[in-house]
């Protein structure tokens, strides 16, 4: 059936079962590849979206459950002043290796800087614990999560 | 054949080599026994079976002990531990992903920014083939006790003591301790608990019978 459906500011009607996970209506109908597909069973954060402000695994969130809420992207993360200053601070400190998981870990830190906007080292890894880098480039996540937090406008 | 499931394959198998193969679980893996029949060996015997324990006492005491199975089984004490980290599985191994989940004199719900919703969605996922995980389950409700109702390698006394005790156990009165085994949807989550779980032994509504028995008969704890 038809879902109404608010990503990144703008309106979308989507024709697909209800229970499909957001993730592929993201990348497949909607056209919006930057949401990665790491594992499917919420144990990677690659698929990492916000939902109204909340990050959330879109690998399995029902499209139908997300239908209420406002969904963010990876694509507009950046038209918001924190979301601009977090992948800043990830240009600065060259966080990316591979890439893959980068959308996932951008989102997340966005999600947490949004809450926290000072978190200590603890709180970086109480909510980053749940996005995985194969390339393990967790040091300078959390180097590019302080930067974007030193300059909180 | 099913369109989530063709994605779940397709993408499954383009991710070789990109980074599935990466997020081995280990050994005690994560989804444990699969739903199926009932298991005659996980039944509760019912409130009448103990009615040939003459000593009223006596009797609340064994209530409570067969109404235990359902408190201490891994569908309800994963979420009662007793420092902020749910545990996962009929093996109660620490969560997956790590999960500090905060809280503490009220329920936690996750540290800001990956709240326990970010996977526990409103209802159970559906299954996901092929994943040893079965599913994710969900409630809307989902959420880490409160420190105080901490149960993990407590004995059934130390439990039966914490759930009488109004300044343990959210200032409820016997009577709402009986309603909240009837009627919250969390406690209820324990026999419906999606696919690759093992439900809560016997059913709510045996509990609840045992649990109000229990009451009736003087609330009772085992030493
Ligand atoms: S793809 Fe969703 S958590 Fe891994
Ligand atoms: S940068 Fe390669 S998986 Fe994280």
């Amino acid at each position: 059936m038809p879902y109404a459906l608010n990503v990144n500011g703008k309106s979308y009607s989507v024709d697909v079962d209800g229970d499909i996970p957001l993730l592929w209506v993201v990348r497949d109908v909607i056209g919006l590849t930057g949401t990665k597909f790491g594992c499917g069973i919420a144990m990677c954060g690659a698929c990492t979206v916000h939902l109204s402000g909340q990050a959330v695994r879109s690998c399995i969130t029902p499209v139908e459950d997300a239908a209420n809420f406002d969904i963010t992207t990876i694509e507009a993360l950046g038209d918001a002043e924190l979301g601009a200053r977090v992948q800043k601070a990830w240009l600065e400190e060259e966080v990316v290796q591979c890439g893959y998981c980068q959308s996932g870990q951008i989102m997340s830190a966005a999600a947490l800087l949004a809450l926290n906007s000072k978190p200590t080292d603890e709180d970086i890894d109480s909510v980053m614990a749940g996005n995985i880098c194969r390339c393990g480039t967790y040091p300078r996540i959390r180097s590019a999560i302080k930067l974007a937090s030193s300059r909180e406008g | 054949m099913n369109v989530r499931l063709l994605k779940v394959l397709v993408l499954a198998v383009a991710s070789l080599g990109v980074g599935l193969a990466t997020f081995s679980l280990g050994s005690s893996g994560i989804a444990d026994t699969s739903q199926g029949t009932p298991d005659p060996a996980r039944r509760l015997k019912s409130v009448s079976e103990f009615q040939s324990i003459a000593d009223a006492g006596t009797r609340s005491r064994a209530l409570f002990v067969e109404a235990a199975k359902v408190i201490t089984d891994p569908r309800c004490i994963n979420c009662h531990p007793m420092n902020r980290q749910p545990t996962q599985g009929d093996s109660m191994h620490p969560h997956v992903p790590l999960m500090n989940a905060g809280g503490g004199a009220g329920p936690g719900i996750g540290p800001d920014g990956l709240m326990c919703s970010a996977c526990h969605r409103a209802e159970n996922s559906p299954a996901i083939p092929g994943s040893r995980v079965g599913s994710v389950p969900g409630n809307a409700h989902w959420s880490l006790a409160p420190v105080s109702m901490g149960w993990q390698k407590q004995t059934l006394g130390y439990i039966c003591r914490q759930l009488k005790d109004p300044t343990r156990n959210g200032n409820r009165s016997l009577t709402q301790i009986h309603r909240h085994t009837i009627e919250d949807h969390l406690v209820g989550w324990a026999w419906h608990p999606g696919e690759g779980r093992r439900p809560a032994p016997g059913t709510q509504e045996e509990f609840s019978a045992l649990i109000g028995a229990w009451i009736e008969t003087g609330a009772e704890c085992p030493s």
